[in-house]
């Protein structure tokens, strides 16, 4: 049970929604770091890219300006290329040319290359010169010093404060512009979480709208994903039904066996009632005779009960006619009555009254109301049937000369509730419970209440077609 | 008048019929559906009364073949199912009413006498005694020419003082078939209505006589 509760305690439950949305977050905050990452390493990279074909270009440019003479080298620096690597920022060159590993000019310090290049093809690398992060290109060449073959090595190196910068910069919006899809995407992932979950929320208010006996299976659209959970809805109500289902036939089954054997019971005690003389015993078989029909009427009454249950369950209305309905009742009921001496007036039948409902619950109801208009009705009383129609009601008023009603109408409806003035007349109290669900499977009303005069008036209105 | 009683067990039916004849009816039983066929061949009845489980067939297909045979004896079902479904297929399929097990002896009568009523004119109900004439279906009793409605106690009361003229009835078997066992009576309750039947008798030359600490009885003047 405590499990239960906790389970059930909505701060508890997990939500879908919000787990929905946290996935979709922590994904695409990941994504953002991975961007500026990525972008952040691109952007380094074609920096680079460029920066090498720059340095490249100039350090090939520099050791084809240098020329053999008769004094030995001659350096023509080319300015168009310094310009060049100049225009690429805010950035410091470095540059040294060593001929046979002599250092001839430049920077005596400037780091020697990993690989020594040994030809034009400038070979690339990185280095920490004061400070800096410098990349370096060198080229090689042969040339003729003092009619000997030397290797002329010239190197240049350029810092990247600048293309660092530029790299980081642009990582750096790429990341914002992240962001800002981040950001975005929160409401864009609110309204997705929301459209994924609604199909749950539409069953929810299918199922959750039922009346507490409508066990008809759910036939509601969900999605492919709901289907299962929907199917485990539907054979959960099916068992239900079923076990409801054993639960009515049992009870007719049990009214049935009962029945035969009570039959037998009350004949012979009546007819042992007729052939008795003494009044000791004869108020003995009396008492007999007065409980098996108590029973008996009890167990008619479970019966009607469970059936009205059952046609509650699956409703079909069907047209039909109150006068022809309340004529056949009043029929089958004026034996009853006769045999008391109370005379059945009935009105408002003549003319045909088109309703919708089921037959059977209906029958059950005006005969549980004829029932009990006649047990209540004084000896040689009359009872007055009316149909009327109004305010798109029929309106069934049965109205007796008995005893009225001692108790409020309203808690005589319970179920195996019965009046105090009631005396000795049997019953067993389900009779208006009956009437009264009959009344509300139909949309309409039921109420008993005590007339002006002597008596009780029950009245049941239903919708007209 | 004469009925048939087609049900199963043997008790019931035979308490059934010994009932019906204290009321001055004459009553065979059939235990099965082919008995039933058997007697409706050989003598006519007033009234079936038919019960729905039968070893050999369902009662209500009997009398659905009997109406297809255009053979209208009004039928009476029990039935201990007691189903609303039952009960109206029963009436759909031509029963003239119906009556649930356990059933009151007077209400079963009473049941009796409106399906006998509502098929008057094909039945003589009516008997001569001392200077009136009394229609038990019409309810009805008839004095020099004078027709005097009767109530149903009252007509009940006559029914069984008319069966045996002569003999006395106590009270307390009057109150038996008189009342149904729901109804909670006093001994005296019996008064009421033979006050209300000697005024309907006045001038038909048959007096109800009460012997003290007897009953009361019918005889002519």
């Amino acid at each position: 049970m405590m499990a239960l509760t906790r389970l059930l305690d909505p701060s508890r439950t997990v939500s879908l929604r919000r787990r929905l949305v946290w996935q979709f977050l922590t994904l695409s905050a990941l994504l953002v770091i991975g961007l500026f990452v990525t972008v952040g390493w691109v952007a380094d990279r074609a920096s680079r890219a460029s920066q090498d074909a720059v340095l490249g270009a100039a350090v090939t440019a520099i050791a084809e300006g240098i020329r053999s003479v008769d004094e030995g080298l001659e350096l023509e620096l080319p300015y168009a290329t310094f310009s060049m690597l100049g225009a690429m920022g805010e950035e410091r060159v470095f540059y040294a040319m060593t001929v046979g590993g002599r250092m001839l000019t430049g920077y005596d310090d400037l780091p020697q290359p990993a690989r020594q290049p040994d030809d034009m093809q400038p070979v690339f690398w990185n280095a920490d010169y004061r400070g800096a992060d410098l990349r370096l290109a060198a080229v090689m060449r042969q040339m003729l010093v003092d009619n000997r073959s030397e290797p002329v090595l010239v190197s240049l190196g350029q810092t990247r404060l600048g293309q660092a910068a530029i790299a980081r910069e642009t990582a750096r919006s790429a990341a914002w512009a992240a962001l800002a899809f981040l950001v975005l995407a929160l409401p864009v992932a609110l309204l997705a979480a929301q459209a994924v979950l609604s199909p749950i929320r539409s069953l929810a208010e299918v199922v959750g709208r039922r009346g507490p006996r409508d066990l008809r299976p759910v036939r509601h659209h969900t999605p492919k994903e709901l289907a299962p959970l929907l199917r485990a809805l539907n054979g959960l109500i099916g068992r239900l039904r079923a076990a409801l289902d054993l639960a009515e036939t049992f009870i007719f089954e049990a009214a049935h066996r009962i029945r035969t054997p009570l039959s037998l019971v009350r004949t012979e005690a009546e007819l042992a009632l007729s052939e008795t003389t003494d009044p000791a015993t004869r108020l003995r078989l009396r008492r007999m005779v007065r409980a098996i029909g108590e029973s008996s009427r009890s167990a008619n009454q479970i019966l009607d009960h469970a059936m009205v249950l059952y046609r509650t369950d699956q409703f079909a209305a069907a047209s039909l006619d109150m006068s022809a309905l309340v004529k056949a009742v009043v029929r089958a009921i004026r034996p009853l009555a006769d045999m008391r001496d109370i005379r059945i007036v009935e009105r408002g039948t003549d003319l045909p009254c088109p309703i919708e409902g089921d037959e059977r619950m209906l029958e059950i109801a005006l005969r549980n109301i004829l029932d009990n208009a006649v047990k209540y009705a004084a000896p040689d009383g009359l009872i007055e049937v009316e149909l009327t129609r109004s305010d798109g009601f029929a309106a069934v008023a049965v109205l007796d000369d008995g005893r009225g009603l001692s108790d409020d109408p309203a808690t005589l409806a319970g179920r195996f509730r019965r009046g105090a003035n009631v005396g000795d007349t049997s019953g067993s109290g389900l009779g208006l419970t009956i009437v009264t669900e009959v009344a509300s499977a139909h949309r309409g009303r039921f109420a008993l209440s005590n007339r002006k005069t002597e008596g009780t008036c029950a009245l049941l209105k239903l919708p007209l077609r | 008048m004469r009925f048939l009683l087609v049900e199963d067990s043997d008790e019931l039916a035979r308490a059934v019929a010994s009932r019906l004849a204290m009321e001055g009816h004459g009553v065979d039983h059939a235990p099965t559906l082919a008995d039933a066929r058997h007697f409706l061949e050989t003598v006519p009845y007033d009234l079936i009364l038919l019960d729905i489980s039968l070893p050999d067939g369902d009662g209500r297909d009997f009398l659905v073949r009997e109406r297809a045979a255009r053979r209208d004896t009004p039928v009476i079902m029990m039935t201990a199912s007691a189903s609303v479904s039952d009960r109206v297929s029963t009436l759909d399929q031509g029963a003239d009413d119906y009556i649930t097990k356990p059933f009151d002896f007077a209400e079963l009568q009473a049941r009796c006498r409106a399906v006998l009523r509502r098929r008057d004119g094909a039945i003589d109900s009516r008997r001569h005694f001392a200077g009136f004439v009394f229609d038990s279906l019409a309810a009805t009793l008839t004095v020099a020419g004078e027709v005097r409605e009767l109530r149903a106690r009252e007509l009940r009361l006559l029914e069984i003082l008319l069966s045996r003229p002569g003999q006395a009835y106590s009270k307390a078997h009057l109150i038996d078939r008189l009342f149904s066992f729901d109804e909670e009576v006093s001994d005296n309750a019996i008064e009421v209505y033979v006050g209300r039947l000697r005024r309907k008798l006045e001038g038909s030359g048959a007096r109800l006589e009460t012997l003290r600490g007897v009953g009361y009885r019918l005889i002519p003047e």
